[in-house]
């Protein structure tokens, strides 16, 4: 964890609502593993003050990358920044995915929306190349799986309105892949909270080890506020943990989600 | 140029600590932030057993600051002491406990079972948090049971002991007297104040406790001048806080009275944000040809 002023080399639309930025970060982007993100200050919001979280997507030699939707205040001010302008990021933050061992299991890879970005540099750094399943509302919602085809893995799409892919929610391809065989398999998901839960729920009927990125609001980043957590299991009850540090990647089995008791 | 300051028997080698609540028990930042140039690290609030906290949404961002619930999770007295106090002793700058109950026993006991802890800087009574069901703010708002939380813990304790006043009282003067006549050796000014943020398109509350606390810039003008009617009431000295993100705003906050002074939600956007406020605080001084920081403690003039 380090923090730095980085400053964009491109920051570019990719689809929609949908822009891809990369920042130039030396000291950052050695560190960085699959899962874990950054927070990022805008300086240019003066009235929101705080830091938002953002997935890292994909990193390169001196740089990292971040893809984000358009979706409120700092983000929209973020899309409005040119090339040549600094950031300030603290990163890289949060426990990510266990990449399989050569030889282990084989990632079923599950993603909605900017959910993609989380999971691009497990695809890249698993040994064993397997599927993306991924889900979205249109078309323009499916990002970058051409990225994915390019490291050798599979993509399957779904999505709501049919546009692309299967018409449906991304579970139902799932679903049919863990009945055709689930040994060897382990599920990582990122996307929407109901999704992720959707996935918990396949990876206990099928009895899959699974590991869900959760999104929650964030203060601080970095383990001080405690704004940001959720309930996990501990001994016969639950405890609060918290996404930024204990997360944002969880063992599905440990969650306990709204309305369980 | 003399930067250090004392609260009660609580040695500060410099004026600048961080606020309870926002710096977690100090070692989450040891990775970002050299701690040791801190004048204290000030913990997150302890009372006697674990508390899981409030539901979430706990926090929401509103314009030039934030609302938390976050309930005072934490990991009780024992839990403290044994996940945290190795590190905290290690530092070279003492560690200010920022400690609270649901009843005044509960508080004498908490500052009983930190008075047999070796290296504890001083105790902070939050007796001012506006998110707990029991307890909390009824101690900081209703004087006569402050006057009784302090005195407990005065026989508790020898400690250096700073009550953390609350915002939302009609006289906060008679508070802090209160509060210093009950052997209280500094004031914490302010806590959070109490407010609340909706959701029109839903019309339900932003946070799941529906209150909450306010923080951040927007609250200093609020802070600045609770400090300056706390500072002409009691001799004893003040940390002043609320919306401290720059030296500048820091300064402001020593001319109103203020001996020390805690930078609290900034560290959230800006973790290095105490060391800009010491690094600005030694250039204004500079500036001014100051040679002790204390002169400018309640150096406030007359008329606009
Ligand atoms: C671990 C993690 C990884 C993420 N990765 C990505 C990513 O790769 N790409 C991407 O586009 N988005 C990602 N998000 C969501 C992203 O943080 C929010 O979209 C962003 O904070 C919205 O900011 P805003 O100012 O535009 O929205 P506003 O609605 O104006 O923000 C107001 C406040 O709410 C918070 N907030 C709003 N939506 C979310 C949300 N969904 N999650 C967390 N906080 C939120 C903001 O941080 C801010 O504090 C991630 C979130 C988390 C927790
Ligand atoms: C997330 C959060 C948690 C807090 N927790 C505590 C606490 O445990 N005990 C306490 O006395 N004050 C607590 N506070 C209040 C701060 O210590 C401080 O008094 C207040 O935030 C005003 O300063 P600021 O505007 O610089 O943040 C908390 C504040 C925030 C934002
Ligand atoms: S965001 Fe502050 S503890 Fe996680």
């Amino acid at each position: 964890m380090i923090e730095r002023t980085v400053q964009i080399l491109a920051n570019e639309r990719v689809a929609d609502q949908y822009f891809r930025l990369v920042l130039r970060a030396p000291e950052i982007a050695p560190l960085v593993q699959p899962g874990q993100f950054a927070h990022v200050r805008i300086l240019r919001l003066k009235e929101a003050l705080l830091r938002r979280p953002f997935s890292i997507f994909q990193v390169e030699g001196d740089t990292f990358s971040i893809l984000y939707k358009q979706v409120g205040k700092g983000t929209e001010v973020l899309a409005q920044m040119a090339p040549g302008e600094t950031l300030s990021a603290i990163a890289p933050l949060g426990k990510g995915f266990a990449v399989p061992p050569p030889g282990g299991e084989t990632p079923l890879l599950v993603a909605g929306g900017y959910g993609m970005a989380a999971m691009y540099l497990l695809a890249k750094r698993s040994p064993q190349k397997g599927i993306v399943f991924v889900g979205g509302r249109r078309q323009v919602d499916i990002l970058c799986a051409d990225d994915f085809r390019e490291l050798g893995w599979e993509v399957r799409i779904a999505t709501e309105d049919g546009s692309l892919g299967s018409k449906g929610l991304v579970t139902q391809p799932l679903r049919a892949e863990l009945e055709r065989t689930t040994a060897g398999r382990r599920l990582y998901a990122c996307g929407p909270t109901p999704m992720l839960r959707a996935v918990g729920l396949l990876a206990e009927e099928f009895r899959v080890p699974a590991e869900l990125s959760m999104d929650e609001h964030m203060c601080c980043g970095v383990g001080v506020c405690l704004a940001c957590v959720i309930r996990v299991k501990s001994g016969d009850g639950w405890e609060y943990q918290r996404t930024c540090t204990e997360g944002p990647v969880f063992d599905a089995r440990q969650i306990v989600w709204e309305g369980q008791p | 140029m003399n930067l250090s300051v004392q609260l009660g028997s609580l040695q500060m080698q410099n004026p600048v600590t961080v606020a309870s609540g926002t710096f977690g028990y100090g070692v989450e930042y040891a990775q970002l932030l050299d701690l040791n140039r801190l004048g204290a690290v000030t913990v997150k609030g302890i009372r006697l057993n674990p508390v899981r906290g409030n539901p979430t949404p706990r926090t929401v961002e509103v314009t030039s600051g934030m609302l938390n619930a976050i309930g005072l999770q934490g990991p009780g007295v024992d839990g403290f002491i044994e996940k945290y106090w190795p590190f905290l002793r290690s530092l070279n700058v003492p560690t200010i406990i920022n400690i609270w109950g649901t009843s005044v026993e509960e508080y004498a006991e908490v500052a009983r079972r930190f008075d047999a802890v070796e290296g504890v800087g001083a105790l902070e009574l939050n007796v001012s948090c506006p998110n707990i069901k029991e307890g909390g703010a009824q101690f900081g708002t209703d004087v006569n049971l402050l006057r009784q939380v302090v005195s407990a813990c005065r026989q508790a304790t020898r400690l250096p002991l700073i009550t953390k006043l609350s915002p939302n009282v009609p006289n906060i003067a008679s508070f802090a007297r209160a509060a210093a006549e009950a052997g209280s050796d500094a004031l914490s000014v302010t806590n959070s104040v109490p407010a609340m943020a909706i959701d029109s398109e839903t019309r339900r509350p932003r946070l799941a406790n529906v209150t909450g606390g306010l923080t951040g810039p927007c609250i200093k003008p609020i802070a600045l001048k609770l400090v300056w009617e706390a500072a002409r009431a009691v001799r004893i000295p003040i940390v002043g806080m609320g919306g401290i993100q720059t030296a500048t705003d820091a300064i402001e906050f020593l001319v109103a009275g203020a001996t020390a002074v805690a930078v609290g939600t900034a560290n959230f956007y800006e973790p290095q944000t105490a060391f800009q406020v010491l690094a600005g605080l030694q250039e204004y001084m500079e500036r001014h040809r100051m040679t002790d920081v204390r002169e400018l403690t309640g150096s406030l003039r007359a008329g606009p």
